[in-house]
């Protein structure tokens, strides 16, 4: 609310009877989410042990006797499996948020928030908290009685015992995270001793907390509050969009009834208003009033009315995956998917794919060196040998795979040019090593060229160790001077 | 801390800055209690026919975040300067944190270079660890003359080639890292006589070296070279007390040929090395040093 707007409201109600005051911010009011199962229950569930495993796992993996996965930032060395990374490479990270960024907004126009739903880590590791609750302190009824009523021995010892499971998971996750930047193994064993550095404490414990904060207390104030998705839904939703819709016209007039209660005598819809649609929402809404920004795309409310009209013998579907166009004009489910195929999700569909598939050849192509040549900046050129020229240059020269390298280096672009290598050109797996070189021209060369400076290239040539195997090379610009 | 012209700028930006905490929690405090209208949660005005503003309000947790921050920049400005010229109880500067972390890593480099200190030059030119320090160091504080690989520039000594101005054992080096040196050639055209002497000293002294050169001038000059055996040598071998370069080998460190050396007759030198006591300490010198001495000892890398 702005300032201006809310002194014109005070101003224009000052004297009505019906104005109130209200604190402008809200007390949190705890949602008691009642556990779910059904089809999309299964596929969260399945996706939290995929992702999860994936998290948890992916550290304690070998590969070339080492750490599969391992970023280590002193070293500026990121390792993934076969792929040696250097901060050069940083493009690549680019592509993977440009790729996540357009299969966000793929999946987002095809069927809505599916990744809030089923795999954003917020969704994950609250659904994970929330069955640590529910095993320890019961569902959603239990858990409200209980926490109306007095600190009785009982409810102590289930939220001690809650607690407690809650920070060990918060501190497995801290330790994992911090396990792909540190030899997890080595981190496990000074951990055991809790010989940590003041990092690594720092880490595990930072993001230990804010894993248990975020899944045990903030859970759909995040997704409300922080996420900045909700807000921006409505731009990456249209009306093909199949989203969770309640079928109003199906369902309407709501209200209880028998099981055997003649609908059109009562005048009564499908929805039975028992409500349970809105107890098991994590973030407490309730779908019936028709799309909303609180909405997650959990279809925990799909899973359990289901349930409810499998019990009722009305067919399933009255809250369900529908595009408001679908709902509108009745379409079948067949005539709804016919609508996918519309220009923008062909056209996230193209980039999506024309960005995955450069990086794909980029990767491949990959040149598993990298090189960089400084001229000299103090002492440009020097007179040798009677007249000859010489510039020196640093070549910075970056190993990128796990296996020695030797290189051959080649003047290009000046007739008669002949380069020395001035230090050693092994370098070791994964080394970065800088080798000072020459490039000399002879007199005669240099007072063809003139003084001044002349455009260089220096072609870098790796010497394959195994016979056969085609030789990778780049050629690097860079500048020679001729004094005056 | 003398950034601000008088010290009522810093009373003034103390006072503006106490002034807007204050005023941030004044206005949540302002803020926080509204009168809007209840019944339909709306605050009851409509602009542009139909467009009406929902009370729709932030949770508590956050405002508790908002008296968080302001309580974070009471205590900050406490501790860290931030309030006009006031330093701060921690008394940190940036300097101050620099001149730490300096100690911390000199403090922790000790060991590393205690070992080196006890080496003499040939171990030490083993010693891969010592060659890499060295490499380093001569990287950030040498080769901006002397060039990368060592081999220097017009009026920059060639290190790697064992033929050195000042003497090249390790002390001497040392020395010439820590104290500088200057090498002095005073013009010496009136000393010798006429400009045809000079020329004729300039052919001497390149034959002294087996250069190409006019024998009979040569021949004429060598009865004017008394004038340079001074420093030079009768030989004209040089003297390394004095920083006289040896004229009879191929080295040319201000170029060579009839008109350079008639040049440095007529007008004369003073070259410079600064010294760099004030960079490094005794054991890195000591340590560059021997890196300085291996470079020139070191046997020629095949070129490929």
């Amino acid at each position: 609310m702005t300032e201006i707007s809310s002194r014109a409201a005070i101003a224009e109600v000052q004297d009505d009877a019906r104005a109130a005051v209200v604190s402008l911010y809200q007390k949190h009011q705890k949602i008691y989410a009642r556990a779910v199962s059904g089809w999309f229950a299964g596929w969260r569930w399945g996706l939290v042990w995929f992702t999860q495993l994936l998290f948890y796992g992916l550290p304690w993996l070998e590969w070339n006797s080492r750490q599969a996965v391992l970023f280590d930032l002193p070293a500026r060395r990121f390792y993934i499996f076969g792929l040696v990374l250097y901060p050069q490479d940083f493009i690549y990270l680019t592509g993977i948020l440009v790729i996540s960024a357009y299969a966000l907004f793929l999946f987002t126009a095809v069927a809505g928030r599916l990744w809030c739903g089923y795999a954003c880590p917020q969704t994950v590791y609250t659904e994970i908290y929330m069955w640590v609750e529910r095993v320890i302190e019961g569902d959603r009824p239990k858990r409200m009685k209980r926490d109306a009523g007095p600190w009785t021995m009982d409810r102590t010892w289930r939220a001690v015992a809650k607690q407690a499971a809650w920070i060990a998971i918060g501190l497995w996750t801290g330790f994992t995270f911090v396990g792909y930047f540190t030899p997890i193994q080595q981190l496990a064993a000074s951990a055991a001793s809790f010989g940590l550095g003041p990092w690594e404490w720092f880490w595990v414990l930072f993001y230990g907390f804010a894993t248990y904060g975020n899944a045990g207390y903030m859970r759909e104030q995040v997704c409300k509050y922080m996420c900045p998705y909700a807000r921006f839904q409505s731009a990456m939703f249209d009306k093909d969009t199949m989203i969770i819709s309640y079928d109003a016209e199906r369902g309407e007039p709501r209200g209880t009834r028998g099981r055997k209660t003649d609908l059109k005598a009562a005048n009564l819809g499908h929805c039975i208003d028992c409500e349970l649609c809105v107890q098991v929402c994590p973030t407490g809404i309730d779908i019936r009033k028709g799309l909303q920004y609180e909405c997650i795309g959990c279809a925990a409310c799909i899973d359990v009315c289901n349930g409810v009209m499998d019990k009722m013998n009305y067919p399933r579907g009255l809250v369900r995956y529908v595009t408001q166009n679908g709902l509108a004009q009745h379409w079948s489910r067949a005539e709804m998917l016919r609508h996918v195929l519309r220009p923008r999700v062909l056209i996230y569909t193209g980039v999506l794919v024309v960005i995955v598939a450069a990086m794909a050849v980029s990767l491949v192509l990959r040149t598993p060196f990298k090189v960089d040549i400084v001229r000299d900046r103090g002492a440009m050129a020097r007179i040798v040998d009677d007249g000859h020229i010489e510039n020196v240059y640093r070549l910075q020269i970056m190993n990128a795979t796990e296996q020695p390298q030797r290189f051959r280096l080649e003047p290009m672009g000046l007739p008669q040019a002949s380069l020395e290598v001035r230090g050693d050109l092994n370098v070791g797996p994964a080394e970065s090593r800088w080798v000072p070189i020459a490039v000399k021209l002879p007199p005669e060369s240099a007072a063809a060229l003139g003084p001044g400076t002349h455009p260089l290239r220096v072609r870098i040539q790796r010497l394959e160790s195994e016979p056969g195997a085609a030789p990778r090379e780049v050629v690097e610009k860079t500048t020679f001077m001729v004094p005056r | 801390m003398s950034d601000f012209v008088s010290s009522g700028w810093a009373l003034f930006v103390a006072a503006t800055t106490i002034v807007s905490l204050v005023a941030c929690i004044v206005l949540l405090v302002i803020a926080s209690r509204r009168k809007v209208m209840a019944d339909d949660n709306s605050t009851g005005h409509t602009w542009d026919v139909d467009l009406r503003e929902l009370n729709n309000p932030l949770p508590r947790w956050w405002v508790w975040l908002y008296v968080i921050t302001v309580v974070f920049s009471a205590i900050y400005l406490v501790l860290y300067p931030g309030l006009g010229t006031n330093a701060g109880t921690l008394k940190w500067s940036s300097q101050g944190q620099f001149e730490a972390e300096q100690a911390r890593a000199t403090e922790a480099m000790k060991p590393v270079y205690a070992k080196f200190a006890a080496m003499p030059a040939d171990q030490l030119a083993k010693d891969s660890q010592a060659m890499g320090i060295g490499e380093r160091l001569f990287i950030n504080n040498c080769s901006q003359c002397h060039g990368s690989d060592g081999r220097g520039s017009k009026g920059f000594p060639n290190l790697s080639d064992n033929d050195w101005l000042w003497g090249g054992s390790l002390d001497d080096i040392k020395k010439s890292i820590v104290e500088g040196r200057n090498g002095v050639m005073p013009p010496m055209g009136a000393a010798v006589g006429s400009a045809d002497d000079v020329r004729n000293v300039a052919h001497y002294v390149l034959s002294l070296s087996g250069s190409a050169h006019d024998s009979v001038s040569a021949q004429l000059g060598k009865e004017k070279f008394g004038a340079c055996a001074a420093c030079h040598g009768p030989d004209g071998k040089g003297n390394q007390a004095l920083g006289a370069p040896n004229l009879t080998d191929k080295t040319w460190l201000h170029g060579w040929g009839e008109k350079a050396i008639a040049e440095m007759i007529n007008n004369g030198k003073n070259n410079l090395m600064p010294g760099q006591a004030r960079l490094l300490t005794p054991e890195q010198v000591h340590v560059l040093a021997a890196y300085v001495l291996n470079m020139s000892q070191a046997p020629k890398v095949a070129s490929n």
